[in-house]
């Protein structure tokens, strides 16, 4: 049934069945370019939704990239200004922790422009299922305890209350707690530097 | 009445879960709940159904000693292709599954498929039997996936029925072995049944 295994047979055949199945990927691809940025614009202004008081301007559109650390400038977090009416009515701050337990883990921060947490929401992360991921659940003590805390006036310890700090873990997942307090650290030392640079 | 033999051997005879044990690593891996089972099994359903479709299609001009790499080049092709649809249409469900669905490809009840089946047989019949076998695989994942969110974390279907905390070892992977094992008694057990009678 097959033909002969030639190598003039081979290698006709595999180059054509290679360069019909780049064709077909390239077609799809060219498709569905741009859905994909859609979807990855769409998730990211729904997080910053989610995070800032109510806003009228496109704040994907005005990033500032902002070291967490002015000793390394080179390594910036995004940060999204919402503007209501002009006035700034809050930020955005992407962080990204490396202490995560199943690996890094990215949340997005709101900041008042008085340092104030608005609200946060986490936007990928690979903690265990049932216990770490629930810095996913958006109701619980854990996710809304920081919502009203001030960060940049010192008045809280971002650690968990195990090391001393001001923040309930949640049960049974304290390394994914800890590392949530670690990325709400440098979200806060990020405000700190627009602040200071930007305001 | 004989083409439609395959459709069902595929889902209940040759029930790649429960009967041929193919495909173990996503199946442990991506059942943490029912929605993501399902999701993996269309996934695999989708590519395991155009693969075997072009590959019966291609097989009589395909020399034999070349046929792995060429099978292997169309599904990879297919895998890529629903793999860029899913990052377009269901982000969601694309991040949860992550890794796994690059990995079809080397899912073996895929290659499996093309070598025993889809390369001695029709179109018709080999989209028969893609079809079949991966609703088999897909109901097998949605159903142990099912078992693990409801006794894990009390929902189904990503609607949770109670607040209170469920058996987290079933969400975990251990969970994934003991749900396993017990329907694949089931299975094998209602399927010796139905046999007898």
């Amino acid at each position: 049934m097959a033909i002969k295994s030639s190598l003039r047979n081979m290698v006709l055949v595999l180059t054509l069945v290679c360069l019909g199945a780049s064709a077909a990927v390239a077609v799809i691809y060219s498709v569905t370019k741009d859905p994909i940025a859609a979807a990855a614009t769409a998730k990211t202004n729904k997080a910053i939704e989610e995070v800032v008081p109510a806003f009228d301007n496109n704040p994907s559109e005005e990033v500032l990239n902002i070291a967490a650390d002015l000793q390394k400038p080179d390594e910036t977090n995004k940060v999204y200004v919402a503007k209501k009416g002009g006035e700034v009515v809050g930020y955005a701050v992407e962080s990204t922790t490396k202490k995560g337990f199943g690996g890094p883990f990215t949340i997005m921060v709101g900041f008042t422009p008085d340092g104030t947490v608005y609200n946060t929401s986490v936007l990928s992360h690979s903690e265990t299922p049932g216990l770490g991921a629930k810095i996913t659940d958006k109701s619980s003590h854990f996710i809304t305890q920081w919502n009203g805390k001030n960060l940049t006036d010192g008045s809280v310890n971002l650690s968990v209350k195990k090391d001393g700090g001001d923040i309930d873990a949640i049960t049974a997942s304290t390394i994914s707690s800890r590392a949530f307090c670690d990325a709400m650290e440098i979200a806060a030392n990020v405000f700190s530097n627009i602040t200071s640079e930007n305001k | 009445m004989s083409k439609f033999k395959y459709l069902i051997d595929g889902i209940v005879k040759n029930n790649p879960t429960f009967v041929l044990v193919l495909g173990m690593c996503p199946t442990l891996a991506t059942t943490t709940s029912a929605v993501n089972g399902m999701g993996m099994g269309l996934a695999t359903m989708a590519v395991l159904l155009c693969s075997n479709m072009v590959i019966s299609l291609l097989a009589p001009v395909i020399p034999n000693k070349v046929r792995i790499p060429c099978y292997i080049v169309v599904i990879a092709a297919f895998v890529t292709v629903v793999q860029l649809v899913m990052q377009a249409y269901t982000p969601g469900l694309y991040e949860t599954l992550g890794i796994f669905i690059p990995l079809i490809v080397v899912n073996c009840i895929v290659l499996g498929r093309a070598e025993a089946f889809a390369n001695k047989h029709s179109v018709l019949e080999s989209a028969l039997d893609g079809l079949g076998i991966g609703i088999g695989f897909t109901l097998a994942l949605t159903c142990i996936g099912l078992v693990r969110e409801v006794l894990g974390n009390l929902s189904a279907f990503e609607n949770k029925f109670s607040s209170s905390d469920g058996m987290l070892v079933f969400v975990l992977a251990p969970g994934a072995f003991l749900v396993l094992g017990y329907l694949m008694v089931l299975f094998n057990k209602l399927k010796d049944r139905k046999k007898k009678a």
